[in-house]
């Protein structure tokens, strides 16, 4: 089984297009099974048989009857289509937002995730976090999609069908997962070259769970604390290029044009889902990215052995 | 340069290779041009076929390291913008300038000289862009060719993303082929509608020639928009323009509208010629006129007003408003009816007739099942909330695959043994062009329907990898696997090809027992096709000829 089937949906956009989608491959089959037939039978029964008198067949022009018919019947069809087919537009498109609704901002960046809860004054990167949505006291949570530089698109196919995300055009979706668990995706407009591995992973967490999650989210970690003692670790990373890029809260590390890295530890990918979040893998990451995922925007730091332990042994208490 | 021509083709003695090769440079004859435009297109067919081979070979199992993704991300734009701008583009037009002026008894098309100019423009436009492997720099890193897609979607392409020169070569490469189109186009709806023989009004051409015109008509209006964007490009990149600069205000979304009006007609443009093949073979084939002729005519018309409507429902993901969204996707289901129609017509051209299988028909017959299924796939993605789920997936590519090879490739294979006949006054050989069919047919069928599934199951397509444990493994395989009949059938294809021009067997005027023009004049036909300008009196002048005693213009 899949974990990214169309045909598995797990919230109601993803729902209201499954049984859209029904429908219209019951219509499509049956008009192709229909005109293969005709085109079977014309095949095998009109065929020019051995010991044929080469005789020319009687020369037919044409049938204002018949052509009339095989031109109002697919136009019938074809109207059924259109109006079934703008009910579930209108319904997913201009679904009202409920005041219960959560709002995260999904920022595109090249080949990564940037998530903003504005309710919780969150950010996070790569993993989204929401809660299910019991269809009793719908939490849907909307999403408006921004890009910081290219185009990009936000699937996740059991939770709903894509939308882009494109720079100076905001857009928004929404999704109301009825179930918890792991829901996974990509990328789906091409958005240079390491469009393969711009993952997406959305963890739908009942609400005490969802609710834990951001409380640890909003606190600082333990490693980032103001009054705790610069570690060599830290010590590495704020002198050197890293802080350009990336933030950790509460620290001089304030960069915006990578992940942010208060909660580093919280997640179990890095990368942007491209490898586990394992001592082994983020050493590696810091140390050559490419290895991982060439192309991506992440400089390998050239940094010695003893800076990339020390580095990464700082990044692991950014929990 | 005709005189000169006539008197060196009489001299008996080979002339030396080079004055050979300066005649066909040189030449504004219609045939040659269209041999050239045919010979240019499979050169470039085979080349964006070795792409699309390293792309599969690439996808074979997940993560597999074959190519870097900066590799990978070429391989795609180039198969792209090759199969469509060099190879299906220059196809259409080899065959329109071959038989358009045969088929409606001229000599040559209306403005010889812009033939000739407009093919060389074309030359110009992939040879240009095949030489961004050398003299391009892509995306960041990325070097070589370009790598921004063949829709090539701002702002990707400004110059803060694609940093080196292969965008500009892509843009270059397109605004030269572009002109080349154009002049093509304004060429053939000249012949069309000014250089017909004494007799064929506009209802009594052949449909290749009404097919023709209409596409003609949909190149000057779909090509313009892409050259004019083309332009843009170019400015927002050297001349501080900021059309598509999103960092600088500009939208993302008016290149899509661009590419789309011209992308979408471009599809027609075609598919239509495509039709056109069909409406021609299909007949001959069966013994019978084609059926319901004005019918075909108007359903053709009305595909061409109608695909200039529908460009839209390329971009249901980018967020318009549900109306906006509504508005495409009945103008796109619209498109179906008079499609619908053909198919009918088609097969009611076959009912009751007397149904040869030679290999042009065997495609026309594959042609009209994978164009079906084509053109139903093709509803369920106009279907704007299916298409949020199917929109760049791999279902989609292999839509329009099924479309561009299952139905435009086919239809065109069938012309080409059809034509090959008159083109080589040479009959190829009839055993190893069903060899070729069989093969390329299952071929289409392992590649293409398998990679629906992993579009299904929620694999986009442009990705150079994949994660393994997504269902998506063993389609990929067998996808993989229907590329190796592909390539053994082209093979087989090229060896009938070069077979049959040095050793097949004299093909005469009429091999086919058929009833259009060009096939009462020589094979291949002489210099400026008729000796004596013929007259006709109906859609079928050589059935006329051949029935004396039940002529077709006592029914027209």
């Amino acid at each position: 089984m899949s974990p990214t089937n169309i045909f598995a949906p797990a919230s109601t956009p993803a729902q209201s297009i499954f049984g859209l989608s029904i429908f219209v491959i019951l219509t499509v089959s049956a008009i192709f099974i229909f005109v293969f037939a005709l085109l079977a039978y014309a095949v095998v029964k009109f065929r020019n048989r051995h010991g044929d008198d080469r005789t020319e067949p009687v020369q037919v022009y044409g049938s204002t009857q018949v052509e009339l018919a095989w031109t109002v019947i697919p136009a019938l069809i074809v109207i059924a289509l259109s109006l079934a087919t703008a009910r579930v537009i209108a319904s997913v498109q201009d679904a009202a937002r409920p005041p219960s609704a959560l709002e995260v901002i999904v920022t595109g960046h090249q080949y990564w995730w940037e998530y903003r809860y504005p309710k919780f004054n969150i950010v996070t990167a790569n993993e989204l976090h929401v809660p299910v949505s019991d269809p009793a006291h719908p939490t849907p949570t909307f999403l408006t999609l921004l890009s910081a530089d290219t185009d990009h698109s936000f699937w996740v196919p059991r939770l709903a069908g894509k939308t882009d995300l494109i720079p100076n055009h905001p857009n928004s979706m929404w999704i109301d997962p009825h179930e918890p668990g792991l829901f996974l995706g990509q990328c789906a407009q091409y958005c240079g070259t390491q469009h393969a591995k711009m993952l997406l992973r959305v963890y739908v967490q009942p609400r005490e769970e969802f609710e834990r999650w951001v409380q640890e989210q909003q606190k600082l970690p333990h490693g980032a604390a103001p009054d705790a003692a610069l570690s060599a670790g830290r010590r590495v990373f704020e002198s050197t290029a890293c802080i350009n890029c990336h933030t950790v809260s509460g620290t001089l590390a304030n960069g915006r044009f990578g992940p942010d890295l208060t909660h580093l530890m919280s997640r179990e990918t890095i990368a942007s889902g491209a490898a586990p979040n394992t001592h082994q893998m983020l050493r590696l990451w810091i140390q050559n990215p490419d290895a991982i995922k060439p192309g991506s925007k992440m400089p390998a730091m050239g940094l010695s052995d003893q800076d990339l332990d020390r580095v990464t042994a700082y990044l692991e208490t950014l929990r | 340069m005709s005189t000169n021509t006539i008197a060196l083709s009489e001299l008996p003695v080979p002339r030396p290779i080079t004055l050979r090769l300066h005649e066909w440079v040189t030449t504004v004859d219609h045939k040659r041009l269209g041999i050239l435009y045919i010979l240019y297109a499979l050169t470039f067919l085979i080349v964006g076929g070795i792409e699309a081979t390293i792309m599969r070979l690439q996808l074979i199992r997940p993560h597999n390291d074959l190519v870097s993704p900066q590799f990978f991300n070429q391989m795609f734009t180039m198969h792209g913008t090759t199969m469509i701008f060099f190879a299906a583009m220059p196809l259409v037009f080899g065959f329109a300038n071959y038989l358009v002026p045969l088929m409606i008894g001229a000599r040559d098309m209306a403005f010889p000289r812009l033939n000739a100019f407009s093919f060389w423009m074309t030359a110009l436009g992939g040879l240009l862009l095949y030489f961004s492997f050398l003299g391009g720099d892509g995306l960041y890193g990325g070097g070589g060719a370009p790598d921004v897609g063949w829709f090539a979607y701002a702002p990707l392409t400004a110059k803060t993303f694609s940093v080196g020169h292969s965008t500009d070569y892509w843009t270059l490469s397109l605004l030269s082929s572009g002109i080349g189109s154009i002049g093509t186009a304004i060429n053939i709806i000249a012949t069309i509608l000014c250089m017909r023989c004494p007799g064929m009004t506009l209802g009594k051409m052949p449909l290749l020639a009404w097919l023709n015109l209409t596409m003609a008509g949909l190149v000057i209006l779909a090509v313009s928009p892409l050259t004019a964007a083309q332009l843009m490009l170019l400015v927002d990149r050297y001349l501080g323009g900021h059309f598509f600069d999103t960092q600088a205000g500009g939208s993302a979304v008016i290149w899509m509208h661009f590419f789309w009006i011209f992308g979408h007609p471009e599809v027609y443009v075609l598919v239509i010629p495509a039709f056109a093949f069909a409406s021609e073979i299909i007949p001959v084939f069966s013994r019978k006129a084609i059926f319901g002729y004005p019918v075909m005519v108007l359903a053709t018309v009305a595909i061409g007003f109608i695909s200039m409507s529908v460009w839209a429902h390329h971009m249901f993901t980018v967020g318009m408003t549900s109306g906006a969204n509504t508005f495409f996707v009945l103008s796109t289901m619209a498109i179906s009816v008079p499609t619908g129609i053909k198919i009918f017509n088609w097969l009611a051209t076959m009912w009751g007739g007397k149904i040869r299988f030679a290999t042009p028909m065997l495609f026309c017959v594959g042609f009209l099942f994978q164009f079906l299924i084509g053109g139903l796939t093709g509803v369920t993605l106009a279907v704007a909330p299916f298409d949020w789920q199917l929109g760049n997936s791999y279902y989609l590519v292999a839509h329009f695959h099924y479309v561009i090879v299952g139905a435009i490739l086919f239809a065109a294979f069938a012309a080409f043994y059809y034509w090959f006949p008159k083109v080589s006054g040479k009959m190829y050989n009839e055993a190893l062009g069903k060899l070729f069919f069989w093969l390329f047919f299952i071929g289409f069928h392992l590649t293409f329907d398998f990679m629906h599934i992993p579009g299904l199951l929620g694999m986009p397509r442009r990705i150079y990898t994949y994660e393994p444990g997504r269902g998506w493994d063993i389609w990929n395989l067998i996808v993989t696997i229907g590329v190796v009949f592909q390539a053994a059938a082209i093979l087989v294809f090229a060896a009938n090809l070069i077979w049959s021009y040095f050793r097949g067997k004299a093909a005469g005027n009429d091999p086919w027992d058929a009833w259009t023009l060009e096939w009462s004049t020589g094979s291949p036909p002489p210099a400026y096709n008729y000796a004596v300008i013929p007259t006709v009196r109906s859609r079928r002048p050589l059935w006329d000829l051949k029935h004396p005693e039940d002529p077709d213009w006592r029914y027209e």
